[in-house]
C-alpha cells in the first residue's frame, strides 16, 4: 500500500492497480459499477490505442475496453 | 434472457428446434429470434430476448429486453459462471419482479477449468430459484434445465432495492458461494492480447480481414458453380424458354421475360422481371451474402469483433462514431440492410445518424460491389481499386465533416471484451440464416417491385424522356454521355441492373469508374432506404437523402476534374 494514486488512464500497458474513486455523476457511477468498475477492485491495464484511443484493462478475469476520457476518471492506487 | 456474450443464444438453439423464425420487435427494428419447444408434451414459445446487464435500459436493444421481460410467462436467466459476479446484477434484477424464473449457470466448463468453483446447491437456496449448471455448446444440462422449468419461481425474500444495497447482496452471495484458484497467465491469455494490442493486433486485423475476404470469395465462387448456377442454367431457363415461346411477343413478354440477346434468354441483359430480375439477387449475388454471413458470424461468435472495435476505434471516435460503428460498415458490405439495422447498438441519436448516412454513401453492398466487378472487372483490377479506394477516402472525409456539423453527443466506447471461444456450428448457421433472412425477406420484394416499375417505364418511355432532360447536366458535370442519365435514374430502383444499360453505351473505363462510383454514393436500394426511414424517421432521412445526393454530384464532378481532366 502507499501506492501512487493516478488516473487509470496514465498507467502503461502491465501495469496493476488498485480502484480508489471512481469520479463523476450517477450515470457513469452505474455504468461502470455494472461492469464490476468499482473502488477496491484490482485492474490491469492490458492495452492503450494510439491517437488518444481506448484503454482496455481486465478486471474480475474480464477485459473491458473504455474511452480515454472515462478512464481518466477512475483514480487508480499502483500496486505493481 | 442473460448479459451479452454468456452463450444465450447457444442456449436458444439446443432448447428450439428447427422452425426458428427471425422477427423484429412491433415498433422497432431490434431483431430477435422465435422458436418452439416442448415441455412435458406441451408446445410453447421462446424467445432468445437481446443481451442486457441491467433492466434499466442504455439502448435499444435492452429497452426491447426489459419489455420481453414484462410480457413472459417464465424467464431463463442465462448466467455466464466465469463472471458470477457482475451477470448477479440483472439476475437481483429480475428476482425482485414478480415473475418466475430459472437460472442456467453456462459456460460451467470453462469455469471449471478456470479453478473457479461454486456451490450450486447453496447458490440456489440463497436465490430461491433452480439453478442448473450448463455447458450450452456441447448441450451438456439442458435436458435437465428443461426438465427443471416447471419448477421456476419467483422467491418471496428478494425484495426491490437500491443499486448499493444489490451490490452488498453479490459481495455476500459472492463470498459463500465462490472459491478462486489461483490462475496463471496462461499462453492463450498472451495469445487474446497480443490481438488487442496496437503493435501486434492491427497487423493481424488487416491479415484476419483480408483471409475472410479470400474465403467468402471462395465459398461464394463454389456455391455459384455448384449450386445455383446449374439450377439457373439447367433446369430454370428451359421454363423460362417455354413461357418465353408462349407469351409470343409484346408488353407483357417484354416485363416478364425481357429482350431476348440472339434469340436466347440472357441472365445479364434481358432484363425480364423474371430473367434478370430474379437471376441478380438470387443467382449471383445471394451465394456471396451466404459466404460473407457465415464467415461474419464465425468471427462474431469467436469473440473478435469486440478487439477489432476497440483497434478501429480512435478513428471511428473522430468520425463521430465509437469503435462498433465497424460493425454496421461490416454487416453492410453484405446486404445494407442488416447494416443499417446494425447502427441501432450505438446509443445516440447523432452517431446513429452519421453511421446510418456514411453506410448508405460508401458502404457497397454485395450487388453493390457484383456491379463494379461486372462493369469495371474486363478493364483490369485498377479500375476496381479506383472505385472503392474513392468510397474509403469518401467514409472518412464524410465522417470528418458530419462529426462537426451534426449536433449531439458522441459518448466515449464501453464495451466488455469477451474471451474467446470456439465458436458453435448450430449457433452460427442460425445466426448466418437469420441475415440472410433480411435479405429474402426485406430486399428481394423491393428488388423485384423495383424491376417491374422499371421495365414499364422503360416500355412507356418515360424513363427515356426523363433521361433526355437530365442528359445535357450528365455531360457537363461528370463527363458521361447523354445517356448514362438512363442509367442514373434507373439506379434509384435497380443498381445492379443499372450496369447492363451502362455496359451498351460504349464508355472509356474512367468514365464506367465515374457512372458506377456515383451509382454507389448517390441513394441506397430502395429496401435500405425504408429500413433507414423507419430507423432515422422521416425528417432524418430526408436531411440524409439531401447529403448522399449532394455527395454524388460533388464527388462526380471532382472525379471527372481529376479522371478526366476536362
Amino acid at each position: 500500500m502507499g501506492g501512487k494514486i493516478v488516473p487509470l488512464a496514465s498507467l502503461s500497458p502491465g501495469m496493476v492497480a488498485s480502484i480508489i474513486e471512481v469520479r463523476g455523476g450517477y450515470g457513469i457511477q452505474r455504468k461502470l459499477h455494472i461492469m464490476g468498475i468499482m473502488p477496491g477492485k484490482k485492474v490491469r491495464l492490458v492495452s492503450v490505442q494510439p491517437m488518444r484511443g481506448p484503454v482496455t484493462i481486465e478486471t474480475n478475469g474480464r477485459q473491458i475496453s473504455l474511452g480515454r476520457g472515462m478512464a481518466a476518471r477512475i483514480l487508480v492506487e499502483v500496486i505493481e | 434472457m442473460g448479459n451479452p456474450n454468456v452463450g444465450k443464444s447457444v442456449v436458444f438453439s439446443r432448447l428450439t428446434g428447427a422452425d426458428v423464425i427471425a422477427s423484429n420487435y412491433p415498433g422497432t427494428t431490434v431483431d430477435f429470434s422465435k422458436g418452439k419447444m416442448r415441455i412435458d408434451g406441451k408446445k410453447v414459445e421462446i424467445i432468445d430476448a437481446p443481451g442486457t446487464y441491467s433492466l434499466v435500459p442504455t439502448n435499444k436493444a435492452e429497452e426491447v429486453a426489459a419489455k420481453m421481460f414484462k410480457d413472459a410467462d417464465v424467464v431463463i436467466n442465462v448466467v455466464d459462471a466465469t463472471n458470477l459476479e457482475r451477470n448477479l446484477y440483472l439476475t437481483l434484477e429480475l428476482l425482485e419482479k414478480d415473475k418466475p424464473i430459472i437460472i442456467a449457470l453456462n459456460l460451467w466448463d470453462e469455469a471449471k477449468h478456470l479453478g473457479i468453483h461454486i456451490d450450486v446447491e447453496e447458490l440456489e437456496r440463497m436465490l430461491g430459484v433452480p439453478v442448473v449448471p450448463t455447458v450450452a455448446i456441447t448441450g451438456e444440462g439442458i435436458k435437465t434445465l428443461v426438465s427443471r422449468i416447471k419448477e421456476a419461481k419467483s422467491p418471496d425474500h428478494i425484495k426491490p432495492t437500491s443499486d448499493e444495497a444489490r451490490w452488498i447482496e453479490i459481495g455476500s452471495i459472492i463470498k459463500k458461494i465462490e472459491k478462486v484458484g489461483h490462475r496463471h497467465h496462461s499462453i492463450a491469455d498472451r495469445i487474446a492480447d497480443a490481438t488487442i494490442k496496437p503493435f501486434t493486433g492491427i497487423p493481424v486485423a488487416a491479415i484476419i480481414i483480408l483471409f475472410s475476404f479470400w474465403i467468402v470469395r471462395l465459398i461464394g465462387e463454389n456455391l455459384i458453380a455448384y449450386v445455383f448456377d446449374p439450377f439457373f442454367y439447367g433446369w430454370y431457363k428451359p421454363i423460362m424458354m417455354q413461357l418465353s415461346n408462349l407469351l409470343g411477343s409484346g408488353f407483357l413478354h417484354d416485363i416478364v421475360i425481357g429482350q431476348l440477346i440472339n434469340g436466347d434468354i440472357d441472365f445479364m441483359q434481358s432484363m425480364g422481371l423474371l430473367t434478370t430480375g430474379l437471376y441478380v439477387p438470387i443467382g449471383a449475388v445471394l451465394p456471396y451474402i451466404i459466404a460473407f454471413y457465415f464467415i461474419l458470424s464465425l468471427l462474431e461468435d469467436s469473440g473478435y469483433l469486440p478487439r477489432l472495435s476497440t483497434l478501429v476505434d480512435n478513428v471511428f471516435h473522430k468520425l463521430g462514431m465509437h469503435g462498433y460503428g465497424i460493425i454496421s460498415v461490416f454487416l453492410g458490405l453484405g446486404c445494407n440492410v442488416p447494416g443499417a439495422l446494425a447502427t441501432r447498438t450505438l446509443e445516440t441519436r447523432k452517431q446513429r445518424f452519421i453511421s446510418a448516412t456514411l453506410l448508405a454513401i460508401a458502404v457497397p453492398c454485395m450487388a453493390q460491389t457484383a456491379m463494379v466487378f461486372g462493369a469495371l472487372g474486363r478493364y483490369g483490377i485498377k479500375y476496381i481499386i479506383m472505385v472503392f479506394l474513392t468510397l474509403g477516402i469518401l467514409y472518412i472525409i464524410m465522417g470528418l465533416i458530419l462529426n462537426k456539423l451534426v449536433k449531439g453527443e458522441s459518448p466515449e466506447i464501453f464495451l466488455e471484451i469477451p474471451p474467446y471461444h470456439r465458436p458453435s456450428l448450430i449457433a452460427v448457421t442460425k445466426k448466418t440464416w437469420m441475415r440472410i433472412r433480411w435479405f429474402l425477406k426485406d430486399a428481394i420484394p423491393f428488388l423485384f417491385l423495383g424491376v417491374f416499375i422499371v421495365n414499364v417505364l422503360y416500355v412507356l418511355g418515360i424513363l427515356q424522356w426523363i433521361s433526355s432532360i437530365l442528359s445535357p447536366f450528365t455531360n457537363m458535370l461528370f463527363g458521361l454521355p447523354g445517356s448514362a442519365s438512363i442509367a442514373l435514374i434507373m439506379g434509384f430502383l435497380r443498381k445492379d441492373l443499372a450496369v447492363g444499360l451502362l455496359l451498351s453505351l460504349g464508355m472509356s473505363p474512367l468514365q464506367l469508374v465515374i457512372a458506377v462510383t456515383m451509382l454507389t454514393i448517390y441513394f441506397p436500394c430502395v429496401a435500405t432506404f425504408a429500413v433507414l426511414t423507419r430507423e432515422l424517421g422521416v425528417k432524418d432521412m430526408l436531411k440524409a437523402t439531401m447529403i448522399m445526393i449532394g455527395t454524388a454530384v460533388v464527388v462526380g464532378a471532382i472525379m471527372k476534374l481529376i479522371l478526366l481532366g476536362i
